[in-house]
């Protein structure tokens, strides 16, 4: 830790300050959005195996039923979001374009939706694999954004010991503030997920980070945190992406998790601040996951807000919920420094979706002309890996994607986005490197 | 809902930054300092950054033409190049001199290599370093500042027929020439308000200083760099006054003579030309205050400074290739035992 954060409090060296807008979300309550007509369930919404169906065309289920069970252990459940009828199930298009298994249910409008499924389960008797299996059952994974099967992450590789869990409360992308609204309203499910966490991997204590643009968050997680002494919570400086998990262990607890490793390298488990509320709340009734709380935001809605969604409710009736403009035509899933563009309004809402932002036009550096690398070192300066961006994108253009690799570590560049931000000569430097690995990718495959 | 989906790759926000908005704030930060070059030489000094920035311009428009693209005259580099050769030069210099410098800045010192972002050395110090091997006496003879019809009368000198012997001039010395050569020091105040012979905006170190900072609080230029090569030449000049105080001046003399400030906040700051690493720019300013100093006081010239920036630009793909910074979680290299 340098000597600058002594005196400044727990703040990320590099990354930058991007305007959050999180004004137009952060005070709206969470609300229920209503079930669209037809749910979309794909059985791939997290990192791994697909999960395999379970029910089948024509059956009825009730919400909260299990539809589909895990593919493996890096894989997990899929639970009905809704009382209804599985009408087909068949390709359905994925966030990338491409088409992937789904599971499709018409929800009873007339159905009371009362979950039915589940039993109260008493965690304090239960071992460390019986919670882990546990988790695996409800479904549940990284909420962040990653989707990474939280049950995977609770079982850290042999000889590693996890000391420390460390729960993500930073939320630094922009317009995002579904976790923020998570702190405030479900306070006491994350403590209580992160205990669960705790207690399966056998930490002694966990550390939760927010920013302090959240003050509101911190106080009530203090609040519900009591006199206990066994949860630290940590207010960070603002800073994006101070929310990447390698980022944040280095801020709250100075720990470098090495390149190409796991938080477990260095003694830790990362868990988003909603992950935790999930496990707090369905993992004591033996529930599954059947919906989330999405940000819908961005100048290109009317009613924007946090929505608790059905998992599998297509983004045009989300969007149409929260009045998007007619004109809107850049909507984005996640946030708008490391999400996606959404290919289409057909796409169904998954577990892994944190936001659905539409942006106006121009507001990305798409339109604006492309200069040759002046060498400013802007790049170089926000870059939070201490990569050295403006190299890369030159080796990049001439097409020295292995040199890129193996002198310049192109391997542990996650994509923040910062050095695209904050470049003058508007070089899509994210996209050279996407490239890039991928190109890596591809001739390893070959070898 | 329109049928049209717009997609595009994060991040989906943008500073709003661009090469033309930051060049063009360079060229707006250096009109005061033209405008006091004016003030001190008169007509000659405004004709001749006139003369040195439109040759420029019209050197890049031709490249560019020649080689079939679009002309980039609209990232305003150029201009910045054209103005920061006319500040360096003599202000009597000959114009046809003067177009000469701005050619060669521009053609082998820019466009060669392929344009902004390409060039290996600052090119308004590559027209000036061929200017000094090409005409070592024109640019060498300085006028005195507010000569009194300086504003109705050019400098005899400046409306030279090219490669004819110009007419004299009365020239005055420079306070580096004096300090070198006759052992008079100028003192410090006169240096900091650039009441004193010398190139044409090189002079008012407190100007140039206020125009660098502007642009530093801007965020539009680096300040390490600036830092670094002040602090190296100050280090440099302070142990030169220790060990002879008779001889060598004091460190501030160092600072605010020649055309150190201007190089150091104006030249040595070319992004392209630079290193991009932290660590990099600081050897690199360290490096090039120390050159000037040594060149000044052990070398046969009154000035060092653009040897030492051309010299520190030759040297910073170097720097940079040595000061890579350590990435975050890289792993240390493991010691093979055999």
């Amino acid at each position: 830790m340098s000597l600058m954060q002594m005196f400044t409090g727990k703040r990320l060296d590099r990354g930058l300050h991007v305007p959050d807008h999180k004004e137009a979300t952060q005070h709206l309550p969470i609300r229920r959005l209503p079930f669209a007509p037809t749910l979309v369930v794909p059985l791939l919404q997290h990192t791994g195996a697909p999960a395999i169906p379970i029910v089948r065309e024509g059956q009825e289920v009730v919400r909260g039923e299990p539809i589909a069970k895990a593919g493996g252990f890096v894989s997990v459940p899929m639970h009905a979001p809704a009382t209804g009828r599985v009408t087909r199930m068949t390709l359905a298009p994925g966030p990338r374009g491409d088409l992937i298994p789904a599971i499709y249910i018409d929800p009873y409008q007339s159905a009371s939706q009362e979950i039915l499924y589940g039993a109260y389960q008493d965690i304090e008797q239960m071992t460390p694999e019986q919670i882990v299996a546990a988790v695996q059952e409800t479904g549940v994974v990284g909420l962040g954004g990653a989707a990474f099967p939280t049950h995977v992450k609770l079982r850290p590789p042999e000889g590693k010991p996890v000391d420390t869990v460390v729960v993500n409360g930073c939320e630094c992308e922009p317009y995002l503030t579904t976790d923020h609204r998570v702190m405030l309203e479900q306070a006491a499910e994350v403590l209580h997920g992160a205990r669960i966490a705790m207690r399966a991997l056998r930490a002694g204590r966990a550390v939760v980070g927010v920013e302090d643009n959240k003050p509101d968050a911190l106080k009530a997680l203090r609040e519900a945190l009591g006199g206990a002494r066994d949860i630290a919570i940590e207010s960070v400086a603002a800073k994006y992406p101070q929310g990447a998990e390698k980022m944040l262990v280095k801020v709250l607890l100075n720990r470098e998790i090495p390149s190409g490793g796991l938080p477990a390298d260095v003694g830790l488990a990362v868990f988003n601040v909603a992950t935790l509320a999930q496990v707090g709340e369905l993992l004591p009734l033996r529930r599954g996951l059947i919906e989330r709380v999405v940000t819908i935001a961005g100048p290109g809605v009317r009613k924007p807000g946090n929505y608790l969604i059905a998992l599998g409710t297509p983004l045009r009736w989300a969007l149409e919920r929260a009045e998007i403009d007619p004109d809107a035509s850049s909507i984005i899933l996640g946030g708008p420094m490391m999400g996606s563009a959404a290919a289409s309004l057909e796409l169904p809402i998954t577990k892994g979706v944190t936001g659905i932002l539409v942006l106006a036009k121009g507001a990305s550096n798409g339109h604006s002309r492309i200069y040759p690398c002046i060498h400013c070192a802007a790049c170089v300066d926000v870059c939070p890996m201490h990569l050295n961006p403006s190299h890369l994108g030159l080796l990049a253009r001439k097409d020295r994607y292995e040199e890129m690799e193996t002198d310049y570590h192109l391997a542990d560049c996650f994509e923040c986005g910062c050095c695209s931000y904050v470049c003058p000569s508007h070089i899509p430097l994210v996209q050279h490197f996407r490239v890039a690995k991928q190109m890596n990718r591809e001739r390893k495959a070959r070898a | 809902m329109k049928a049209v989906i717009e997609i595009r790759t994060s991040p989906h926000l943008h500073s709003g930054r661009s090469v033309d908005s930051i060049m063009r704030n360079v060229v707006y930060t250096l009109l005061p300092i033209c405008c006091y070059s004016v003030w001190l030489f008169g007509v000659s000094a405004l004709l001749l950054i006139a003369t040195t920035t439109s040759a420029c311009m019209l050197v890049e428009h031709l490249s560019c033409r020649m080689s079939g693209k679009e002309s980039s005259l609209n990232d305003f580099s150029v201009i910045i190049t054209g103005i920061l050769l006319g500040l360096t030069l003599p202000p009597g210099l000959p114009l046809w001199m003067a177009a000469v410098g701005a050619f060669i800045a521009v053609a082998p010192g820019k466009m060669i290599f392929g344009g902004l972002g390409f060039n290996v050395f600052n090119p308004a110090l590559v027209g000036r370093a061929f200017l000094q091997a090409a005409f070592p006496v024109a640019m060498t003879r300085y006028t005195h500042v507010l000569a009194p019809h300086r504003f109705t009368q050019f400098i005899p000198s400046t409306l030279a027929a090219p490669f004819l012997k110009p007419l004299d001039t009365i020239t005055g010395a420079t306070p580096l020439m004096l300090q070198k050569f006759d052992h008079i020091t100028t003192d410090t105040w006169t240096l900091f308000l650039g009441e004193r012979a010398g190139s044409s905006g090189e002079t008012c170190a407190i100007l140039i200083l206020l125009c660098g900072l502007y642009l530093i609080a801007r965020k539009m230029m680096d300040w390490r760099i600036p830092a670094a090569m002040l602090l190296g030449a100050l280090l440099t000049g302070a142990a030169y006054h220790l060990s002879n105080p008779a001889r060598c001046p004091g460190p501030f003399f160092i600072l605010f003579s020649g055309g150190l400030m201007l190089g150091a906040m104006f030249m040595a700051t070319d992004p392209v030309a630079s290193p991009v690493t932290p660590r990099g720019m600081w050897i690199y300013g360290l490096l090039m205050g120390l050159i000037t100093v040594l060149i000044r006081f052990a070398g046969g010239l009154p000035e060092g400074v653009m040897y030492s920036i051309l010299l520190g630009n030759a040297l910073s793909p170097l720097i940079d290739k040595v000061t890579q910074p350590r990435a975050y979680g890289e792993r240390k290299l493991k010691v093979v035992t055999t």
